[in-house]
């Protein structure tokens, strides 16, 4: 296989929560969702045997550039179970020697033990779930954390010597006034941390919050809101001296996040985990979806991968421009057929095209650019 | 029985007038004019039970979904009376129920000299039957008053004899009960009607005369127009002459509907049948025109012949303007069996090629409309309809406007409009809610009369154009669907009129025009722009509708520009998702219309060109 050598990142699915948040839509389940019932311990029980059981599936490839453990809640499972998975793959693949590992947590399932234990396995990078500092907007979110919380998992996780510290924020939440997302993002910023990333609340079909919003519980807030919202985090990040490195993600001087960047410049990874999706030279393909299922694919040997799709060249230079215009360094004009840039000159006039950078022949957003790039994207594309 | 076989019965071109009987059925929409009719072919066997259908003489789909007859049928049914014993030919000719087709409705009558009305008695009568009632006297037919429906639990019978004998002038008494679902009575209106209506007249002898009371085009065979004969005869050895252009055609075939087409020598006086000539296009043969012969024709026309002239036009577009032609074929098809039918390629800045047609009336209009679209499988845009307008011009010249765009810019010396004469027949607990709605539209009243108790007639004169605009739905939605309307046009009047145009960043939407009072033009442009407000998605910048008379901005909203339209999340599995995202969106955009530099959603066009009425009756359908 071409480029069975090249960089291989890892991104692992613990698909496990407690309590599942009412907007999220996320491959995860609580115990008692699952088939086998009983509590976690006994749900989770040799997931991570399964996890090493498919990474024996992946072909040889170079030391690791990245991992990253996402969920779920990944702060669920125990470290020594964490850390063997490590080993496993650090055995067969080696790491390069800044390699960077993540994993997200849920600021209640953390203390400082367990975060010195995380350290202690080699995971050098921390994302904690935060959202929101305020408790009105958690309880909307139906998160189960109390702000006070994040304070604490932050300090532990700096006394634990992470090198690079994130948290994750939502915006545009029913009931949320700017003034509180102001107060969010200030608190974030004030914290021991060099990055954050931003969301924008979404309504996800089949979700407890897409009922409330269907039966008129929950209003959502106007949209040019949620814009000022973007504009305001946006300012507030960059006056703490994080900038944008891509369109939801701010950070400090090399604190940007190496794995996602992995993925939105086209770059091979293998997901591990039910659902998981993976990307090696425009093949994409993704593992079945439930829990269960992949637990009885992988017993009996069988690769879990549900589905796969090989990119045409059309796709491939699709994917490129969707991603890359979320970029700082934006779109080569060069790249671009003459169409194309026709298509967007009214952008540059109306001042979502950064001109500087357009005179120097690249495409990139402007802030109020990166609150339409899906739109300045059909522009190009369609 | 006093069914008689076919084969014994008298025979057409050979029976005698003095045996014949030739009536209508007046009846509304859902009276049971169909069922009834059913019934009397089971009667007089000239159906067989098992060939037996429902609604068995309504020939179209469209005609069975909705329960109206939209082209009549005239069948020859053998009978033999149950109160002398003798034997009679009757020919039941079906007249259509809608007040759009009202000629065709007259040319029916008078094929007959009589009528029966059949008027549910549970429901009483309706606006559109009594001003057919009205043609049926005016034409000095005999009407037999019918209760219908007489099974019914709900039936007054009582209540709703008195009504039709203070309507026609007889006894209560004399109305015949029957029941067409059940077959309860209809024996005895066979005999009736043999008894009360008189045998045609004619002279056997004279040049031939003969009634188009219908014209329908068959696929396989051509035009089968429908006639009555009043004078002379019609033999298959003849050459015809159409009266009023003087063309002449073969005869290829004469026939009786029994109910099914059966081939004949000829049709003498009195006699109901059908022609064939090898026409291919009923406008070659027109309802209400004078058949006559070639060699012997008669010197005097069959009075009432009209040329149908159409009221209310609309401009319709294919969905996919690569249907276009598609459009036209289908309507050029259409033609062949709709004389009333008139259209002309017109281009729409805004909606791309398509034809301005002309109809008899609002139920013309969709009738065709879904004829179109049914049987050609298009998918249509239609504009809001709009009436003809005579516009004079400062400088004395005049325009006839049939699509608002065309109206003149300048300033104008007068508009005349369409004036109709309006029946409401409705409880006399909605009078209040009636006259508030004709006066909003315009209208002036000019009398009212009490038909019974608690029913009343009101008739007013009122603008075609304000009936046009959801007149029937507004009036049934205020009076809980009791109101029934018939109109029919009585002239023209000044209006003071003015167009109201509709701007998209400064651009005018040809589509969105309209010619209304100058008292409703702001609340016109206040709905308009709102509507498009909700309707357009925002663009990129800020773009200004506005509502003008001429140069005047008379109602304005904004659509701001688009502030956000980004997913925040793209990691791993997002990215398929995205891009699938983005090929589906792709469609999307081909449905997109441009007006200038705004993008505008074909189911903005179609939104914004829909009253809400038309929206519910959409979905009661589904």
């Amino acid at each position: 296989m071409v480029g069975a050598l090249s960089p291989l990142s890892f991104y692992i699915h613990v698909p496990y929560c407690l309590k599942r948040c009412g907007y999220c839509d996320f491959n995860t389940y609580t115990p008692g969702e699952l088939r086998n019932g009983g509590d976690l311990a006994t749900v989770s029980d040799g997931y991570i045997d399964l996890i090493i059981r498919e990474s024996n599936f992946v072909p040889p490839a170079g030391p690791i550039p990245t991992i990253f453990f996402g969920g779920g809640t990944p702060t669920l499972l125990e470290p020594l179970d964490l850390g063997r998975l490590l080993r496993h793959l650090e055995n067969r693949f080696g790491f390069t020697e800044d390699a960077e590992i993540t994993i997200e947590a849920n600021p209640d399932t953390v203390t400082l033990e367990k975060l010195e234990q995380l350290k202690e396995i080699g995971i050098n990078r921390i994302s904690f779930g935060m959202q929101s500092s305020n408790p009105q907007v958690l309880k909307v979110l139906d998160r189960t954390h109390n702000p006070e919380n994040v304070f604490k998992a932050t300090e532990w996780a700096k006394s634990a010597q992470f090198e690079h510290i994130s948290v994750d924020l939502i915006y545009g939440v029913p009931s949320e006034s700017i003034t509180d997302w102001r107060s969010s993002v200030e608190t974030a910023l004030s914290l021991p941390i060099d990055h954050i990333s931003a969301y924008a609340l979404i309504v996800e079909d089949g979700t407890k919050l897409a009922g409330q919003v269907r039966r008129g519980e929950i209003v959502m807030p106007d949209e040019d809101e949620t814009a000022d919202k973007y504009l305001l985090v946006d300012e507030l990040a960059t006056a703490a001296g994080l900038s944008w490195y891509e369109l939801s993600n701010w950070s400090k001087p090399g604190g940007e996040c190496r794995h996602n960047i992995a993925y939105w410049e086209g770059k091979n990874w293998w997901g591990l985990g039910p659902g998981a999706h993976s990307h090696m030279n425009g093949r994409r393909w993704w593992n079945v979806k439930h829990p269960n299922a992949y637990r009885e694919k992988l017993s009996g040997q069988n690769s879990p991968m549900h589905e796969e799709e090989n990119l045409t060249a059309e796709q491939i230079e699709q994917e490129r421009i969707m991603l890359n215009i979320r970029l700082p360094r934006g779109l080569a004009l060069a790249t671009l057929s003459a169409e194309q840039v026709q298509s967007v000159l009214g952008y540059r006039e109306s001042g979502h095209l950064d001109a500087g950078s357009w005179a120097n022949g690249n495409l990139t957003l402007t802030r109020s650019g990166r609150l339409i790039a899906d739109r300045i994207v059909r522009e190009i594309l369609l | 029985m006093p069914a008689i076989e076919l084969s014994k019965a008298p025979q057409p071109a050979s029976t005698n007038p003095e045996q014949i009987r030739n009536f209508c059925i007046i009846a509304h929409i859902d009276h049971g004019k169909s069922t009834l009719a059913d019934r009397m072919l089971g009667i007089t066997e000239v159906v067989e039970q098992r060939n037996m259908r429902a609604q068995y003489l309504d020939r179209m789909d469209i005609e069975r979904e909705r329960g109206i007859t939209i082209k009549s049928q005239a069948v020859r049914l053998p009978w033999r009376s149950g109160i002398d014993g003798q034997e009679y030919i009757l020919n039941m000719i079906d007249t259509p129920g809608h007040v759009d087709f009202t000629y065709e409705v007259s040319r029916s009558l008078a094929a007959c000299e009589g009528a029966v009305l059949l008027v549910d008695c549970a429901q009483g009568i309706e606006a559109q039957t009594l001003a057919n009632l009205y043609l049926a006297m005016e034409n000095n037919l005999t009407i037999i008053p019918v209760l219908n429906k007489i099974d019914l639990p709900a039936a007054q019978p009582e209540k709703f004899a008195e009504e039709l004998a203070k309507l026609i002038g007889c006894q209560p008494e004399d109305c015949l009960r029957v029941s067409g679902k059940t077959g309860a009575g209809v024996e005895e209106l066979l005999d009736q009607i043999v008894k009360q209506i008189p045998p045609p007249v004619g002279d056997a002898n004279a040049p031939a005369r003969a009634l188009i009371f219908d014209s329908v085009y068959d696929t396989y065979r051509g035009v089968v127009t429908y006639v009555r004969v009043v004078d002379g005869h019609l033999s298959t050895r003849d050459q015809i002459q159409m009266f009023s252009t003087g063309v002449r055609h073969e005869m290829l075939e004469v026939g009786v509907i029994s109910p099914e087409p059966v081939v004949s020598k000829g049709l003498g006086v009195g006699e109901v049948g059908y022609v064939i000539t090898g026409v291919k296009d009923v406008r070659q043969s027109r309802v209400g025109d004078t058949i006559t012969t070639y060699h012997n024709p008669t010197t005097k026309a069959l009075a009432g012949y009209k040329d149908p002239k159409p009221m209310v036009f609309s401009g319709l577009y294919p969905l996919d303007g690569a249907d276009y032609p598609l459009l036209r074929e289908a309507l050029d098809k259409l033609q062949l069996n709709d004389a009333a039918l008139v259209y002309e390629p017109e281009t729409s800045a805004a909606l791309g090629f398509g034809f301005r047609c002309g109809f008899l009336g609002l139920l013309h209009m969709e009738i065709v409309r879904e004829r179109l679209e049914r049987e050609s499988n298009l998918s249509l845009i239609s504009t809001a309809p709009n009436v003809v307008y005579r516009v004079k011009r400062d400088d004395g010249k005049e325009l006839i406007v049939t699509n608002p765009s065309e109206f003149p810019d300048g300033k104008v010396a007068s508009v005349e409009e369409p004036i109709v004469r309006a029946t409401i027949l409705a409880p006399s607990e909605f009078i209040g809610a009636i006259m508030e709605l004709c006066q909003q539209r315009r209208g002036l009243l000019k009398g009212m009369d009490y038909l019974s108790e608690d029913r009343v007639e009101i008739r007013y004169t009122l603008p075609l154009a304000e009936i046009v605009f959801d007149f029937f739905d507004q009036l049934k939605s205020k009076t809980r669907g009791y109101a029934s309307l018939d109109y029919e046009p009585i002239g023209e009047a000044e209006g003071d009129l003015v167009k109201v145009d509709i701007l998209l960043q400064g651009e005018t939407v040809d589509a969105f025009s309209a010619i209304v009072h100058k008292d409703k033009a702001y609340a016109y442009g206040v709905m308009m722009t709102s509507k498009l407000r909700e309707l357009i998605p925002r663009q990129q910048f800020e773009v200004p509708i506005q509502a003008a008379i001429g140069s005047r901005i008379i109602a304005r909203e904004s659509i701001r520009a688009i502030r956000k339209d980004v997913l925040a999340k793209c990691y791993g599995g997002d990215i398929s998702r995205k891009r699938k995202l983005l090929e589906k969106q792709k469609e999307g955009k081909k449905r997109m219309k441009m007006v200038g530099r705004v993008e505008v959603p074909q189911e903005a066009f179609i939104a914004a060109l829909t009253t809400d009425a038309d929206v519910d009756k959409a979905k009661a359908k589904k």
